[in-house]
């Protein structure tokens, strides 16, 4: 126990501030309650997803630039596909985006591989083509989302038997998040795959001696990145209800999550709930900047500062645990 | 006798490769001439004086923004904060003209960059923060205050010195005269990079930062002063572009930003520090000016003009690397 | 050891060459190994070793050449390959992940928990945990659980790279011990050392290259090191270095008095004198790093004093070091160099160091001192350009000669011959003794019992974070210094 607390501390300190936070909010606006809840997971759910992608290309030593690109390839790719679509067709939109973005994903991989450049370049180029790309698909916000597939995200948990007033204060947003989680990343880090991640990004060449093939391990960390930012694309059409050509601002703040969340940028270390607990930590700070009645600029300065504050206070303490 | 002589050939391209690989500029300087003579092809008559110089008006900025990347990559680190730092200049100046006079506002938007860079070189140098985030995280904070200080000052209105407006825009002799200030800016760059020891430290602590320790160097100050001075140059970069768009706004240098690394990659400088310099950045700026009229010319949808940047970008690394690794 | 003729020999390669662009590594390597020998594969820095080495691992592609294991055609496209094929390799560096645990490690090479855990033993560490992180183990460790890890995978040619580099007396012991008697039970194996006893002991042939062919095929008998040394020279050996050793000393350079740091570093107290070249031997982790660190500012001593010439010090930065005249030659040439500059760079790093020297380099002046440093170390520049090109033995002049530029008093030398060919080795003797005699005083930590006789005035004998003995030079013989190494001695 003693151990796990240790080796868990940074993210057991995360979840103990979110929790914080959380009374904090209630204490500022005594009204916050199931919806309060909802909004607040629901706005979460893209950032959640970018930085589960980030994360994952992070731990395997790499970092994506053109996530937030990949997210509005597939974002725009579900709206204009499901525009006028079936129940069953759009199910289908929903398996080829996914595809999409796994191909993506793989694609970005597999340049860095190939040409050997470093992966920072490399997906910051391949951030212009991906945003070329969702233009081309979608000159400006539009297309449409199945009304059935938005319902998966809206709103609180209902479950047949059970009393609502039980589970409706679940938002589905969050089942979103666990099941994507769950279906993802809980059989890759149990497969060897998941150790092959965190080989390739703590030590390439002892990994390469140890047999790891680490240009496929590579490859196949892009893709799930990729994998991670389809979904991330789904749901920020799922959440509008349109597609988005220009990218949101989900890189900067996948970065930050990432880094707050206890995963260290250079590869090998940590895991994906530290990051997902940062992503509401920092959007809940700016619903309860917003519930006081802040000036959302100002918000914006207070966000940056913390953000900046956080990782200034992580690096001092990294480098103070060294031996 | 086909085989001798095939043989020669491969023996004399791999000695153009090595040539090339040393001296990166070579193979860089070729690539500018043969993206100008591609265009001349596509519409003859354009490459003309005027052509020149106008493609020099809008390389001088982003080649001063990328001064900013390439020494910062030179130490391993980035400044992502550089777009952010000139607009804030650029707006601050626009705006504080009109109530203070051009040199208390001049000195005044100069003095804003030059704090987010020092605010970047405690975060970087003191507490140790990877410079990506801390300068991506100055970036967002600066910006929350440019948005701020906006509410406050809107009432009053711009205007753009006259002298900026000059060096933006103006023409002596055919030549841009932005250029009196970027040839001196270039030449003090290039300077302090081969010639002076500051300049030797920022490779030295990109090539290997624990050997630099070890040999008696203290990062704290070279970091902080370096990232100062990034500030500094950014602020500059600001107040030139100001007089070359004519109008303040918000989003002033933004499409300068991800260019300005683009540029410094290109130009040779490695993103993982210790190797590259500006002579090739400067070189790295003009392409890309080039290719952006090349674009334009094409009549290429936005998509497709940024799809076809993000792989020219690729390719020329690429490129490169390949070069360089051979040698 | 003997084997019947007619057998097929498990590994057989023949005219392996490999070039990179212009130069020539390899162009005539061979190497027979039969079936439970142990050949030594020796050869001075540049001779080709490594690329050898990731041919046969798969590391790297041969050119030309045929390679042979157990009589069938054998080509490794990856060191996972080599080992299916039953050759497997002990890097010289570490080749566990650092942020994964024991147990993930074997899971993720495949590797035999229960075997593993066997040789673990067998190797001597019992007190391993499956779920300790590799990079929180010890370096000794790590290159102890490597092998156990490439012996778990039952090979058939074991190839071990600077094996006992790295190790504590008693556990290269240990593992001389294990090797043998894997050889004795029919294993094969390729032992790669520089350490002329270590082959003596264990190894039943040496193979021989030089500059890029194998020169020498022999068999190991009493007094077969001269002639290894006179193939691996290539004729041109210099007379064994005789050292002319101080008789008077100078003023004390440097007191150190029961000084601490970290767990290892218990209370040492010594004085090193101008002109005197001072040893220090000890086992793995007995302090040695933390003494260095604490003398080059690169950590800070938790008690004792240090005092130079006369004055106390207190270090804080390395800059603070050198200026009170303390300069390392770190052990690990990667934690010196900067591998992308020029060798020009390298060595004037320090003269750039400080806060008034960030204006203009006075080039001449720069210059002049460089090419002095660079006469004075015979250093090979002919490899222009960066200095990770050049070979091992050069890297390590350049970070002498960093040090000869800037200007000797006390230079810490911290294992400076470690895995560089002899001719280096006896240069960087000369230049010890050379710069104690014009005044400076040199504190020289070796791995190398026998380097105290070649280079030494006097030697410390660090054993558990204390000095346990201090012994003249002259009476250093390695049987003397391996005891007082092992504290077999009472404290002095």
């Amino acid at each position: 126990m003693t151990r796990f607390a240790s080796q868990n501390s940074w993210t057991l300190g995360l979840a103990a501030l979110l929790i914080v936070l959380l009374i904090t909010t209630k204490l500022i606006q005594p009204d916050f309650g199931i919806s309060g809840l909802d909004s607040l997971a629901r706005a979460a759910l893209p950032y959640a997803l970018a930085t589960l992608g980030m994360a994952v290309v992070v731990i395997s030593g790499g970092i994506d630039l053109s996530l937030a690109a990949m997210m509005a390839v597939t974002s725009v790719t579900a709206a204009t596909l499901m525009q006028g679509a079936t129940d069953p067709q759009s199910a289908a939109v929903v398996l080829l985006v996914l595809a999409l973005g796994t191909a993506l994903g793989a694609i970005n991989g597999s340049l860095i591989v190939v040409t050997r450049v470093p992966d920072i370049v490399v997906t910051l180029a391949m951030l212009y083509v991906w945003q070329g790309t969702a233009l081309l698909i979608l000159n400006a916000p539009g297309g449409a989302a199945a009304p059935w597939l938005r319902d998966l995200i809206v709103g609180g948990v209902t479950l047949p038997l059970i009393p609502s007033a039980l589970t409706q204060w679940l938002p589905k947003a969050v089942v979103f998040l666990a099941v994507t989680l769950a279906l993802i990343w809980l059989p890759i880090r149990r497969s060897k795959l998941g150790l092959m991640f965190y080989a390739i990004g703590s030590d390439p060449l002892a990994a390469f001696r140890s047999g790891v093939p680490v240009n496929l391990t590579k490859i196949a960390a892009y893709a799930v990145t990729g994998l991670f930012a389809a979904v991330g694309g789904l749901a920020v059409t799922l959440s509008t209800g349109i597609g988005e050509p220009i990218p949101g601002p989900y890189l900067m703040t996948s970065v930050a999550a990432v880094v707050l969340g206890g995963v260290t940028l250079g590869g090998g270390r940590g895991g994906l709930i530290g990051p997902i607990l940062a992503v509401f930590i920092l959007r809940l700070v700016r619903m309860d900047l917003t519930l006081l009645n802040v000036d959302p600029n100002i918000t914006t300065i207070i966000e940056g500062a913390i953000m900046v504050v956080v990782v200034m206070f992580g690096a001092v303490l990294a480098s103070r645990g060294k031996p | 006798m086909t085989q001798a002589r095939t043989q020669t050939l491969t023996q004399t391209l791999t000695q153009a490769l090595r040539l090339m690989a040393q001296n990166p500029l070579i193979p860089l300087t070729l690539l500018l001439f043969l993206l100008i003579g591609a265009l001349e092809l596509m519409q003859p008559g354009i490459v003309n004086p005027r052509w020149t110089s106008n493609t020099l008006k809008f390389a001088i900025p982003l080649a001063m923004l990328a001064a900013c990347q390439t020494l910062t990559m030179l130490t391993g680190g980035i400044d992502l904060s550089a777009g952010t730092s000139a607009t804030i200049t650029a707006f601050v100046t626009a705006t504080l003209t009109p109530l203070i006079g051009v040199p208390m506002a001049v000195t005044l938007g100069l003095t804003c960059a030059l704090t987010a860079g020092l605010f970047n070189g405690l975060g970087i140098a003191v507490a140790r923060v990877h410079p990506l985030i801390m300068t991506l995280g100055t970036a967002l904070i600066a910006n929350g205050c440019l948005l701020v200080y906006q509410r406050f000052v809107i009432a009053s209105g711009t205007r753009i010195p006259d002298v900026l407006v000059w060096l933006g825009t103006g023409r002596t002799f055919g030549l841009p005269n932005g250029l009196a200030l970027f040839v001196p800016f270039a030449a003090l760059i290039l300077w302090t990079e081969k010639r002076t020891g500051f300049g030797r430290l920022l490779y030295a602590i990109g090539s290997n930062e624990s050997a630099t320790r070890l040999a008696g160097v203290r990062r704290g100050p070279v970091l902080f002063a370096l990232y100062a001075l990034s500030g500094l140059i950014a602020g500059l970069t600001g107040l030139l572009y100001l007089g070359l768009v004519k109008t303040a706004s918000l989003s002033l240098a933004l499409p300068l930003d991800l260019p300005s690394v683009a540029a410094a990659v290109i130009g040779g400088t490695s993103i993982f520090g210790g190797r590259g310099g500006y002579a090739g950045t400067i070189i790295g700026a003009l392409i890309l000016t080039v290719l952006a009229t090349m674009l334009t010319l094409l009549q290429m949808p936005e998509g497709a003009r940024r799809i076809l940047f993000g792989l020219i970008i690729l390719a020329v690394t690429a490129l490169y690397i390949r070069l360089t690794e051979k040698g | 050891m003997t084997q019947t003729p007619t057998q097929a020999p498990i590994l057989d390669a023949k005219g392996v060459a490999k070039r990179f662009g212009a130069v020539t590594a390899l162009h005539d390597a061979s190497l027979i190994v039969q079936k439970g020998q142990i050949v030594a594969l020796m050869g001075a820095n540049g001779a080709g070793k490594s690329t050898f080495v990731k041919i046969l691992t798969g590391a790297l592609r041969a050119d030309s050449g045929q390679i042979r294991l157990r009589g069938r055609d054998f080509t490794a496209t990856s060191p996972a390959s080599a080992r299916k094929a039953g050759l497997v390799p002990v890097y010289q560096e570490p080749s566990l992940i650092p942020d994964l645990d024991v147990a993930d490690n074997l899971r993720l090479g495949n590797t035999d928990p229960d075997a593993f855990r066997h040789w673990v033993q067998q190797l001597g560490i019992t007190d391993l945990r499956l779920d300790a992180t590799i990079g929180r183990l010890p370096l000794a460790t790590l290159r102890i659980l490597d092998l156990a890890r490439a012996l778990a995978a039952d090979p058939d040619l074991l190839l071990l790279d600077e094996m006992t580099a790295a190790l504590p007396t008693d556990l290269v012991a240990r593992v001389l011990q294990v090797v043998r008697a894997q050889a004795d039970q029919g294993r094969s194996v390729i032992y790669i050392s520089h350490r002329f006893t270590e082959i003596a002991a264990i190894c039943d042939r040496a193979t021989v290259l030089r500059d890029g062919a194998t020169v020498g095929d022999l068999r190991i008998e009493p007094g077969i090191e001269d002639r290894i040394v006179d193939l691996m020279l290539g004729g041109h050996a210099d007379a064994a270095a005789t050292v002319t050793r101080r008789t008077t000393t100078g003023p004390t350079r440097l007191q150190i008095r029961d000084l601490q740091a970290g767990t290892h570093l218990k209370g040492v107290s010594f004085d090193l004198r101008q002109g005197e070249v001072l040893g220090v031997i000890a086992l793995e982790g007995q302090g040695q790093d933390e003494l260095f660190d604490v003398l080059a500012g690169n950590r800070r001593a938790t008690a004792g004093t240090l005092t130079v010439n006369g004055t106390p010090h207190s270090f804080t930065h390395p800059a603070e070091a050198i200026a009170a005249g303390l300069t390392l030659v770190p052990g690990d040439r990667a934690h010196a160099l900067l591998m992308t500059r020029s060798v020009r760079e390298n060595i004037a790093l320090p003269l750039v160091a400080r806060l008034r020297n960030w204006g203009p380099i006075p080039r001449q002046a720069e210059a002049a001192r460089v090419t002095a440093a660079i006469e004075r170390l015979q250093i090979d520049t002919r490899a222009q350009g960066e200095v990770r090109r050049l070979s091992g033995g050069n890297q390590q002049k350049v970070t002498i000669a960093r040090w000869i530029a800037k200007g000797v008093q006390t230079l810490l030398l911290f294992d400076p011959t470690r895995g560089i060919d002899i001719r280096t080795k006896r240069q960087i003797y000369a230049l010890v003794r050379d710069l104690a005699n014009q005044g400076a005083a040199v504190l020289f930590y070796t791995s190398e019992l026998a380097e105290i006789r070649l280079a030494c005035d006097r030697a410390v004998v660090i054993f558990n974070g204390r000095v346990v003995d201090i012994i003249d030079a002259a009476q250093a013989d390695e049987a003397t210094l391996m005891r007082a190494a092992y504290g077999l001695k009472a404290p002095a």
